[in-house]
This record gives C-alpha cells, structure tokens and sequence, in this order.
C-alpha cells in the first residue's frame, strides 16, 4: 500500500491519510468536491437530452431521454450562432497566433533600439481590456483610422480586434528565446535569409509553445463577450454565448433549448482542453508570470 | 550546400572590432533592426488600432460633452465630478470594489484548500484535478446561465434545495436587493477558485519535499508545517494570482450582464454595467468614457502596486 508515497509527499499529507477511516474521509471529500464543481457542468449535458419542462429543474439523473431539445434550439438558430463561433474563433485564432510569432521572433531574436519600450507597451496593453475600452472602442470599430471601414454589424469586426494579443505574444517570445543561436547563425552562413530562418528554423521549434498559445487564444476568443455584444447588429451576427440569453425560454420545450445550446457552447473548450492539458497547465503559470 | 570554411565577413568577433569593420556592421545592424520592426508591424499597428487610440479618445471624451454631428463640446473635469459624486456612480464603484475583493480573496483561499486537498501525482488525483477545472475553462455566458437555473428562487430551486436539508431557506437568491450581490460574488469564486487552484497546485510541487521531512523530524504540527514551510514557498505564486487579480478584478461585467443586468434595484450595479448602459443605451458617452477612464486608474494603480510588492519579495 502506498508505497514511497508519504507524509511529506505533499503539503497536507491529505493524500497519503493511513488507514481505511482515511480512505472513507478522502472519497467522502473528493466526491463533494467534484459534485460542487463538476455537477452543475454535468447537469447541462443530462439536461440538454432530458424533458426539463420545469424552468427550475436541473438534474445529474437524466429522465426521459429526448432529443427534442436540439430540434428546438436548431429551429432557432443555434446552428448559425455556432457557426458564427467558429469563423470568429477560426479566424481570430489564425490572426492571432500569426502575428503572435511574427512579433515574438523579433522580440526574442533581434536587438534593436527601442525593444524595451515595444515590451513596455505590449505588458501596457494587458491593462486594455475590451471592457475597459468598450466605449470608445465602439466608435473606432464603426469607423476604422486611415481607411475609414465600418466593422460594426460584420464578424470580421470580432475577429480583427483579437488578432494582437500580448500574453500570447509574450508566452511565444520567451519559448524563442531559448532555441540556440547557434542553429541561426549556421544557416545565415548557409545564405538563408530573416524569412527563411523563421519560417523553417524557428518556427518548427517552436511546437509546444504554439500548442500553448492555441488553446489559450482558443478559450480567450470562444469567451469574448463584450467585443461580440458591441459589434453584433442583429441575431444575425450573434455568436453563440451571446445568443444563450435570447433562448432562455422556448414555448415547446422550457428551458431545454437553452440546455442544448449551452452544451453546444461549452463542448468545443472543453474538448480543447481535455485534448490538450499538459499545454493549458504549462501556460497558466507561464502567463502568471506575465501578469 | 554546406560551406566548410566560413566567409571572412564573420571573423569580425565583438570583442575586437577591426579598422574597417564597423560600417559593414552598421549596415548589417540597420538591415537587422529594419527586420525587427518589419515582423513587430502587425502587433503593434492592431494595438494602436484597437487599444491605444480606444484608449487615447476615452481619454478625450471623458472631457467632452460628445454631441454626435453636433461637435464635441469642452466641459472640464465635470463628466468627472459626476463620476465621483452621482450616487448611481458611487453605490457602482462600492460594489465594484466589493466584489472584486471578494471574489479574489474567495478565490485564492478556496482555491488553497483545493490545492492542499487535491495535491498528488496519484492518478486519481489528476482525474479529480481535470474535473475540477472545468468551470475555469467554459464560456462565461454558460455558467452564468446554469446558474441562473441552479439560483432558481422558488423552494424547488436546486440550490435552495439543497440548503433546504440543513433548515436554511428558501432563498431568493439574484432577485433580492438582500442576497444578489452575494449570489454573484458566490459565482466568481466558484470560477475563479480552480482556476487559482491550478496554478497553487505548480507552486506546491516546486516545494523542497525535504523541508517537510525536516518538518516532521523536528515533531512539527501539520499546522505549523504549513505556516512555517508551505505558505513562505507559495509567496510568488500568491504574487501571480494577485497581479492577475489586480489586472482582471475591476473590469467585471459579463456575468453581471447575464445574471442581474445590475438589478435588482441598482443592488448589483457595477461600474462596466453602468457605463455600459449609460454609453451604448443612453447616449451618455462623455460620463461613460470619464467612468471607464477612472477604472483604467484603478487598474493600473493596483497592477503596480502589485507589482512593486512582487518586486520586494523577491529581492528578500
């Protein structure tokens, strides 16, 4: 039994309680823990394939199994809400991650004056959220500086503003930094010019750290509310967490359309992050660090 | 295509720059910087889109009477003063403030049982670990609607449910001026603890494990062990969830919107929430932009604030 694993194994020693008394005390709590933090995201999905006409009802034991809710929650809409979804996350996320390396190889491999008011400014911009700026920020979507564009009511307007994000520029520049300068420079020998270098040399080492960027500017842009709320014109361009407050009651079915299209929205990160953890915990501290 | 001998031009070592060298480093330094600022480009032209000039025109309308098609009129400091003075403003920024203290406060300490609780390489520990997190990780729009339906205020409601068995309740949860700023509090620190969480249970893994043999060698109380050992260690995380605290803890509004829109009776108010419905329902853009601006003070105030404090721990 619990061999190796002690008392100083951790910082409670929880884990390693002796005994079967200390057995029943960790299941005991392991299994309230996991109710209250698992059981109402596990509620959605019995729910969302349940008959829930009572608009207080949620559930961990499903009852009469339907499909009806999705019928109903398709009939309005929720298809193009969520397809709405993925062109912003799809198209902000390529942005994203583009621009994220584009200025990360120059922050990590070039010196150049004026590099430490660069970094000042992108740390400044953490400070900018779209709420923050909702306001004027609305005004300059609806006319655009210099080439006097009108974002307001198209998706492109959701997925341009999210295209510079500077965790992801920060967390991908610290990754660069570490490649050696060594495979660099035996390839400019070789005549290879910035492009080259970046595009086969750099970037190819870079792998883990663009699967951190991904599912970190994934989750980011499939949580954007504000952004949508202030360029959505009509339910036409909502996406889909925008659109759960319009279905909160359905004559046919209650509350399950919202039930269905909540599953809907929550399923993508979840599967993202399932698929992908070792990354998301490598960057949860890796972000800390950058505030 | 591999040269064996490397071109003369690369003998030009840092150390001992040669007459004659230095101009072909300059124009290969220049040619280095014009790269550098050529893959900066997008970044910054994007931040200078959508956040500086954002910022700089909130700045700017915060001093203006802003009159669409009639011009932008000069008033001062007086979309300010009604900041700090309108009680609608005022009760916003208290429950602001309340509830961005509670939230982090809950957070962190909930989040620190969690970790203590949840620390482990067993493997059905990473299970519990994984759906833990899970709220952290969906949309905020889902869980404010699931708990719309949990926080259901009739005694049928689940959560009224559940307190019902140890003789508390029914409350009524989002929809009294009593409990709604509570409720929504008790949402934030649901999301935000494993969230927090995560990031402890990396800092207690980097805990010197001798320490705590030592600890139990010298007959230390479990107490003791975690005051005297574990609490020291964590510091720098604790200056990693506070910074993102100070960075994320003033903007709330997403699940304000959702939940009580700020009801009921303005007792769930926030400052977002006014100056959304203030700019973008009332047209009111001069004192919305004077209440955003305030709160990108307060923001940037509490990051370096943070950050000076961060800066002191480390170089004890």
């Amino acid at each position: 039994m619990n061999r190796g694993y002690t008392r100083a194994d951790s910082a409670l020693g929880f884990s390693a309680l002796p005994g079967a008394a200390g057995r029943l005390v960790r299941v005991a709590v392991y299994t309230l823990i996991v109710f209250v933090f698992a059981g109402p995201l596990v509620a959605v999905i019995v729910g969302s394939v349940s008959r829930v006409p009572d608009p207080s009802g949620l559930s961990l034991i499903p009852t009469d199994f339907t499909l009806e809710n999705f019928a109903a929650a398709i009939e309005r809409d929720v298809l193009l809400y969520l397809l709405n979804s993925f062109i912003v996350v799809g198209g902000g996320l390529a942005l994203q991650i583009l621009v994220s390396v584009s200025a990360a190889y120059a922050l990590a491999r070039k010196k150049f004056p004026g590099m430490r008011l660069v970094l000042l400014l992108i740390l400044s911009t953490m400070m900018l959220p779209e709420e923050i700026l909702a306001i004027p920020l609305s005004l300059v979507l609806s006319d655009v500086p210099v080439v006097h564009v009108n974002l307001i009511g198209s998706l492109v307007g959701m997925i341009v503003p999210v295209g510079a994000w500077g965790f992801s520029i920060l967390v991908m520049a610290e990754f660069m930094k570490e490649i050696p300068m060594e495979l660099e420079e035996a390839a400019r020998i070789d005549g290879a010019g910035d492009l080259r270098i970046f595009w086969s040399i750099v970037l190819p080492l870079c792998k883990p750290a663009l699967g951190v960027i991904a599912i970190f500017g994934f989750t980011m842009i499939w949580d954007q509310y504000m952004l949508p709320l202030l360029v959505a014109q009509d339910a036409s361009q909502f996406t889909l967490p925008l659109a759960l407050r319009t279905l909160r009651h359905d004559e046919q079915v209650g509350t399950g359309a919202l039930l269905a299209a909540a599953l809907l929205a929550m399923l993508p990160s979840v599967l993202m992050f399932l698929a992908m953890q070792r990354q998301f915990v490598k960057g949860l501290t890796a972000g800390g660090v950058k505030g | 295509m591999r040269t064996a001998a490397a071109p003369p031009a690369h003998q030009t070592t840092e150390a001992a720059p040669r007459v004659g060298a230095s101009p072909r480093r300059f124009t290969r330094n220049l040619r280095g910087h014009t790269v550098a600022w050529l893959f900066l480009t997008p970044a910054l032209l994007l931040f200078l889109v959508f956040k500086f000039i954002p910022m700089i025109r909130g700045i700017e309308m915060s001093f203006h009477d802003v009159r669409p098609y009639l011009g932008d009129r000069w008033v001062g400091v007086d979309n300010y003063v009604r900041v700090l003075t309108d009680e609608a403003f005022l009760s916003a920024i208290n429950h602001t403030v309340v509830l961005a203290v509670g939230q982090t406060v809950g957070s962190i300490a909930l989040g620190f049982v969690l970790a203590l609780l949840l620390e482990g390489t067993v493997g059905h520990l990473w299970f519990i670990r994984t759906a833990v997190f899970l709220p952290a990780i969906v949309t905020m729009a889902v869980i404010t609607e699931v708990w719309r339906i949990l926080y259901y205020p009739s005694p049928d409601g689940v959560v009224n449910g559940i307190i019902g068995w140890f003789g508390a309740g029914p409350s009524q949860f989002l929809n009294s001026p009593d409990t709604s700023l509570m409720s929504v509090m008790a949402v934030g620190i649901w999301r935000g603890a494993p969230y927090d969480m995560m990031i402890i249970i990396a800092g207690l893994a980097g805990v010197d494990r001798t320490l705590y043999e030592a600890a139990d060698v010298d007959g230390a109380t479990t107490r003791q062990r975690l005051w005297h050992v574990t609490l020291p260690a964590l510091r720098p995380v604790f200056a990693i969830l506070l910074t993102l605290a100070a960075i994320r803890g003033l903007r709330v509004f997403t699940e304000i919107f959702i939940l009580t829109n700020g009801g009921p009776n303005g007792s769930t108010e926030v400052l977002m929430t006014l100056v959304y419905k203030l700019g973008l329902e009332r047209n009111e853009l001069g004192v919305a932009a004077a209440g955003s601006v305030v709160l990108l003070v307060a923001t940037v105030v509490l990051t370096v604030a943070v950050q000076v404090w961060r800066a002191k721990g480390a170089r004890r």
